[in-house]
């Protein structure tokens, strides 16, 4: 029993960093229609750029200033990725076809992968933002030995709950989230009462760039920065799936599902069917959901009108 | 005036439904069969360059023609049909691995029927993993196939029946024997490999102005309407996934049999899988034309962005070299999506309006 906990909890809590990827393709997709490709590069771009940064700034600066430092630094990358994107991508294909638009964040994927790595290099860092690493035991009390738990995750847990709490502030409590919604329901309409789309699409893209440099943080503590954290999107394409396209709790929620499944199929189906069934797992999962409910846990009813 | 069809009268109901109904288009493909299977050929038999070696065949032709054919398929899902796949790299797999499999299985067979039962494999699968298409629409559809892609690349890594229990995973294809001729050059192969896509060229291009074509073009255009008018789009949508399907698993068996020779499990991965349809938005959708154009330049584009560097003469690290490759091809795929987001079919057909008239401006 404590082992199943055991493996539903450490499922969980890496489903904590599928959701906060999951996190950024719906802002994106919520507000411009765009299935972003490429937001495991950008979860690599930042990363790479923050631990560059953090190595630069630690021989002249005391840890914690090299780390805020480093921090400012990937988010001004992030933020000029997220106006380069609008002006030089989303602009110019304006009206164009999902599928275009889904085809040109593969390219943009391609072009930040690659800058990122030619810039940075491309081996493996480790990455340290002075988060404990030391195992937990949990509920001592009720099992034999209590539960083992990577306190790392504890704290990515706890950072991943403040960021959607503050992302759902943002956009209930504020004039700018306001505008977002308006741009995610009808861009046409949110264009005629004055809202400048080309403007919520730079402010989108630059909120799921930041949720891509905390998902780099957690991430490489605990694995480092390396060019593997680009295929994290294809990990978090079930997740949204699940979850539904449009849903910010669906993410969450579809997150810590594929998270704990996985590694329950793993641990439990795995040997009988010879192994490494999580690369598929999360996937057939949610293509079995998808023949009931196509619109995913939370998203919104998919009406269409003639 | 080059492409001038006036004067060429239609006299017949036969004529009228022609599949080039133009004298010029009729000669000029006639000419580039001609020079495609007598031309080539006996270019490299007389050895004159640049076809004298083994590289323009096993680099550039073969590649070419087997990825037109899986573009070609694809085409027929995505630009005829309007339904998004990522999975063809999987499906290519299967028909790469069925064929293996019968041909090591059962040797006694011809090894024309081993590749076509890879193609045969493929069309089951893809049906199979077609069905959430009636449930779901875009881009839901595209993630969802991206389970056929995860599944396959798993299961030909670790279930090792279907790797024949090779200990390294990679297998070998049987030598290709067709009629009593062993293919071994890379010509033979290249002329093999040349009659099949031909053929499934002009099948496809007649598949699609037939009846089944168009109820796939019209649930592309508007499901609901292609319903209410009567067209099942059960029907329509898995007809159009098994042809698919079975062209692109032809199309991985060729590529294993007749191009690779030897593969290991993860040579059908998703990059293949964007790749094929990088190819078919390029080249645009809906075109035949367009499968083989765009593969065409999704081709080339990386073979001469890999030499540029040394035709130039700047001393870069390989490494360097190949993300600029990276990078260059991802700015250009975004570009080209921007300048003719109808392809490179469009400009084609835009130039053949230009030649109607030229040289006189009416």
């Amino acid at each position: 029993m404590a082992f199943v906990l055991e493996v539903l909890l450490g499922g969980l809590l890496s489903g904590v960093l599928y959701a906060l990827v999951a996190l950024g393709f719906v802002l994106i997709y919520k507000a411009s229609g765009v299935l972003n490709f490429a937001q495991g590069s950008m979860v690599l771009l930042a990363g790479l750029a923050f631990v560059k940064a953090q190595a630069a700034l630690a021989a002249i600066a005391p840890f914690w200033l090299a780390a805020l430092g480093a921090f400012v630094f990937a988010a001004a990358i992030m933020v000029a990725v997220a106006w380069a994107t609008q002006r030089f991508v989303l602009t110019p294909l304006l009206n164009q076809s999902q599928l275009s638009l889904f085809m040109a964040t593969i390219g943009l994927a391609f072009v930040i992968d690659s800058l990122g790595q030619l810039v940075f290099g491309s081996e493996v860092y480790a990455l340290d933002i002075g988060l404990p690493r030391d195992p937990v035991f949990l509920l001592d009390g009720v099992f034999d030995g209590g539960l083992l738990i990577n306190g790392l995750d504890l704290w990515g847990a706890a950072i991943a709950a403040v960021l959607v709490v503050a992302l759902v502030l943002f956009f209930h409590r504020t004039g700018t989230g306001l505008a977002l919604r308006a741009a995610a329901d009808d861009h046409a309409a949110a264009q005629s009462v004055g809202i400048p789309i080309a403007w919520i699409w730079f402010v989108v893209w630059t909120i799921a760039g930041l949720v891509a440099l905390v998902a780099a943080l957690l991430w490489g503590s605990k694995l480092g920065i390396q060019f593997s954290i680009a295929f994290l999107a294809l990990k978090a394409l079930p997740v949204l799936i699940l979850g539904g396209f449009t849903s910010i709790p669906g993410a969450i929620v579809g997150g810590l599902l594929i998270g704990a499944g996985e590694k329950l199929a793993e641990v439990f189906l795995g040997p009988m069917l010879g192994g490494g069934i999580e690369y598929w797992f999360a996937y057939v999962v949610a293509l079995s959901f998808l023949l009931v409910r196509p619109q995913g846990l939370f998203g919104e009813r998919i009406i269409e009108r003639v | 005036m080059l492409y001038h069809e006036a004067g060429q009268y239609k006299t017949t109901y036969a004529q009228d439904m022609a599949l080039l109904p133009i004298a010029q288009e009729r000669w000029s493909l006639a000419g580039l069969l001609v020079v495609a299977f007598v031309g080539v050929p006996s270019m490299a038999f007389l050895g004159i360059p640049p076809f004298d070696s083994d590289y323009v065949f096993s680099a550039i032709l073969l590649p070419f023609l087997i990825l037109s054919l899986a573009a070609l398929g694809l085409n027929v899902l995505v630009g005829y049909c309007g339904q998004i796949s990522l999975g063809s790299g999987a499906f290519m797999a299967v028909g790469a691995y069925a064929a293996y499999n019968t041909a090591v299985r059962l040797p006694e067979l011809p090894i024309l029927v081993a590749l076509l039962s890879g193609g045969v494999a493929a069309a089951a699968v893809g049906v199979a993993f077609g069905l959430p298409s009636l449930r779901i629409k875009g881009l839901y559809l595209a993630v969802a196939t991206l389970a056929a892609q995860f599944f396959f690349d798993w299961l030909f890594l670790r279930v090792k029946w279907f790797t024949n229990y090779a200990p390294s995973g990679s297998v070998t294809a049987p030598p290709i024997d067709v009629l009593g001729f062993r293919l071994d050059a890379s010509v033979e192969r290249y002329l093999l490999v040349l009659t099949i896509v031909v053929l499934f060229a002009f099948g496809v291009k007649n598949l699609v102005r037939g009846a089944i074509g168009r109820q796939w073009m019209a649930i592309r255009d508007m499901d609901l309407a292609a319903e209410i008018i009567g067209i099942r789009p059960v029907y329509a949508k898995l007809t159009a996934f098994a042809v698919s399907s079975f062209i692109i698993g032809i199309a991985g068996a060729l590529w294993a049999f007749a191009h690779l020779g030897s593969w290991e499990p993860l040579t059908f991965s998703i990059d293949r899988s964007f790749h094929l349809l990088f190819m078919v938005i390029i080249g645009g959708l809906g075109s035949i034309l367009g499968a083989f154009l765009g593969t065409a330049f999704i081709l080339l584009v990386p073979i001469v962005l890999s030499r540029l560097p040394a035709a130039l003469g700047t001393p870069l690290s390989t490494s360097t070299i190949s993300h600029l490759e990276t990078a260059v091809f991802g700015v250009l795929i975004i570009v080209f999506l921007i300048a003719e987001p109808l392809g490179l079919a469009r400009l084609w057909s835009l130039a053949k309006e230009k030649l109607r008239l030229w040289p006189f401006p009416h």
